[in-house]
């Protein structure tokens, strides 16, 4: 337990050493701010909460933004370090393969939790103090779930990266590899779907099937849990079109998530392990 | 562990899909011993300290380290009692050099109070508190060394430790050695300096392309190979004349006079040459370095095989 705290301490340090985190939280308030007040601007007088607007616009940033910050904190991670040679030296002090696996994982996420909650914090305080209703009389259900679900989403990107970083053995590679899973799962996955869906005009797709195909990609699980949380997010996003059929049920797509933290997670790890260093 | 080898290979092979890293090597290491891995690049030092590590395994044979077989987990807790320098090494730049040490000290479960002693040890302690991106390379060889050092270990794996090593901090990681040997430790090292190693280590093993070409003693070693010493006997022009007319065809005259003679005439040779009662006013002996050794070693199957 003792090692794995130091493994941990020593990435999260790194991390805010590097000034990486202090950039990354920086950029994601910014990016937040602009895009609440921006969103904010034409509820007018409705009686939408400003908070809910915030969540809708900032959960679409989360999609773009996050799965990329994760992949470039995770694919390096271990074949950055065996090409410095001190992932060598690592393996031959009384830690396990998977103890490494993990000291990155849990580190990583604190220093992407620690740019979240900071950066969308920010805005959605702002937000809340500048807007009508009060700070109380918000949403705040919905924020916090954006919160916690936007941290999982990091999470499973970083496991996806650990998969790269340990599979690869070169860094450009990795670096590739972590480019082509952020444009597959964040842009060509929903093209591939719209396509779909329009060349079906005859509706022969059924609900089930675009639920299921939705279901596999994590970031649409992200989506649906953060767009249809509350009837405010829904009717902003548009989500509210979803017949029933279409949703999933908050726990069965908090599950699908974990399950795609954890999955990757093993199978970096199992590939760590065989790895020939 | 006792008398207990710290390190023992039996018939140890590697094969990295049809090309053979190591092949049929067997080994053993006591505690206190320092035994010089040495080879050309390519000729299999590195993947046979990383099978004694236990980062990589054996395709056939046995590899038991401090007893155990270091793929084992049950090893994880022994490799408290290692210390290794890899031959390269980049800390991360943005880390001091304390905090890189306190890093490795922790996870060895070794005392933070000790690296004090280790910076001094490898005259870093001025620049402990220093970012690794302002140490020089010498430096930054000099903090891997003293991270090799955590803990006081029992076995020291030392790949190339004194590359890029200036000659006073070449001598002073010897002593180090030296120093480590005496507490009892087992010293694996590999290296190119040959030359430099040739009064402080046990034994060498000579790797060339796999194969264990030779292993034993320096003194040994120039035995089998029959590399004659060089004695160079100074005196007066009237000695050397003597000299040139007993032992004539034998050496050369060349302000000195100059003889080879294998090492195991060598004390014969000298006591007949100081019974002459010849006046002399020195004697040089220089027996064939390990660099000289190595050559005649690895030459002869280089040249075979290109």
């Amino acid at each position: 337990m003792n090692r794995l705290w130091t493994l941990i301490t020593k990435e999260a340090r790194d991390g805010l050493r590097n000034r990486w985190v202090v950039m990354i939280t920086l950029v994601m308030t910014g990016l937040a701010l602009i895009l609440s007040f921006l969103g904010s601007a034409p509820t007018g007088t409705t009686s939408v909460s400003p908070l809910a607007v915030t969540v809708v616009s900032l959960s679409s940033l989360s999609i773009f933004f996050i799965p990329l910050i994760a992949l470039l904190l995770a694919y390096d991670s271990v074949v950055g370090e065996a090409e410095r040679g001190t992932l060598t030296l690592l393996l031959t002090h009384p830690v396990s393969r998977t103890e490494v696996i993990l000291g990155k994982f849990i580190g990583h996420l604190f220093l992407l939790a620690i740019a979240i909650v900071i950066g969308y914090g920010v805005a959605g305080v702002t937000i809340s103090l500048s807007g009508e209703g009060g700070f109380a009389g918000q949403e705040w259900d919905s924020f916090l779930r954006l919160l916690l679900s936007s941290i999982l989403l990091g999470a499973i990107f970083l496991s996806i990266g650990y998969v790269i970083s340990t599979w690869v053995s070169e860094r450009g590679m990795a670096a590739a590899l972590a480019i082509g899973i952020w444009l597959l799962f964040v842009l060509l996955y929903d093209m591939g779907l719209l396509a779909l869906l329009a060349a079906d005009g005859e509706g022969a797709l059924s609900g089930g099937l675009v639920k299921w195909l939705m279901l596999a990609n994590p970031t649409d699980s992200y989506r649906m849990f953060n767009l249809t949380s509350s009837n405010a997010t829904a009717l902003l996003s548009g989500m509210a079109g979803l017949s029933a059929e279409h949703r999933a049920s908050d726990t069965s797509l908090i599950l699908i998530m974990l399950s795609w933290v954890v999955a990757p997670l093993v199978i970096a790890c199992m590939i760590f392990r065989k790895r020939q260093l | 562990m006792g008398t207990n080898p710290t390190i023992e290979l039996s018939s140890v092979t590697k094969k990295y899909g049809k090309t053979t890293a190591v092949n049929r090597v067997s080994l053993a290491l006591a505690p206190g011993e320092c035994l010089a891995l040495v080879g050309h690049n390519g000729a299999g030092k590195s993947t046979l300290i990383k099978m004694v590590l236990g980062l990589i395994g054996p395709t056939a044979g046995r590899v038991r380290v401090m007893g155990h077989d270091p793929l084992d987990s049950a090893f994880n807790n022994l490799r408290r009692h290692m210390g290794f320098l890899p031959e390269q090494v980049l800390f991360q730049n943005n880390m001091t050099g304390r905090e890189t040490l306190e890093f490795y000290a922790r996870l060895k479960g070794a005392s933070l109070e000790a690296l004090d002693a280790l910076f001094h040890r490898v005259d870093l302690f001025g620049a402990a508190n220093n970012r690794i991106s302002t140490y020089s390379k010498g430096m930054r060889q000099r903090l891997g060394l003293a991270q090799a050092l955590i803990g006081t270990p029992d076995l020291l794996i030392l790949d190339e430790p004194t590359s890029g090593l200036d000659p006073a901090s070449r001598q002073n990681v010897y002593s180090i050695i030296d120093d480590m040997k005496a507490a009892g430790a087992t010293v694996l090292i590999s290296s190119h300096a040959l030359t430099e190693l040739d009064s402080r280590i046990d034994r060498v093993a000579i790797l060339n392309r796999g194969h264990m070409a030779a292993l034993g003693t320096i003194a040994e070693l120039r035995r089998t190979i029959g590399l004659p010493s060089e004695i160079k006997v100074h005196g007066s022009a009237e000695s050397l004349q003597r000299l040139a007319d007993y032992y004539s065809g034998k050496g050369y005259m060349n302000g000195a006079a100059h003889f080879s003679c294998l090492a195991s005439e060598k004390i014969d040779f000298l006591r007949e040459l100081l019974e002459l009662n010849i006046p002399l006013t020195d004697i040089e002996v220089n027996d064939p370095s390990l660099e000289q050794v190595f050559l005649a070693l690895t030459k002869g199957e280089d040249l075979g095989n290109e």
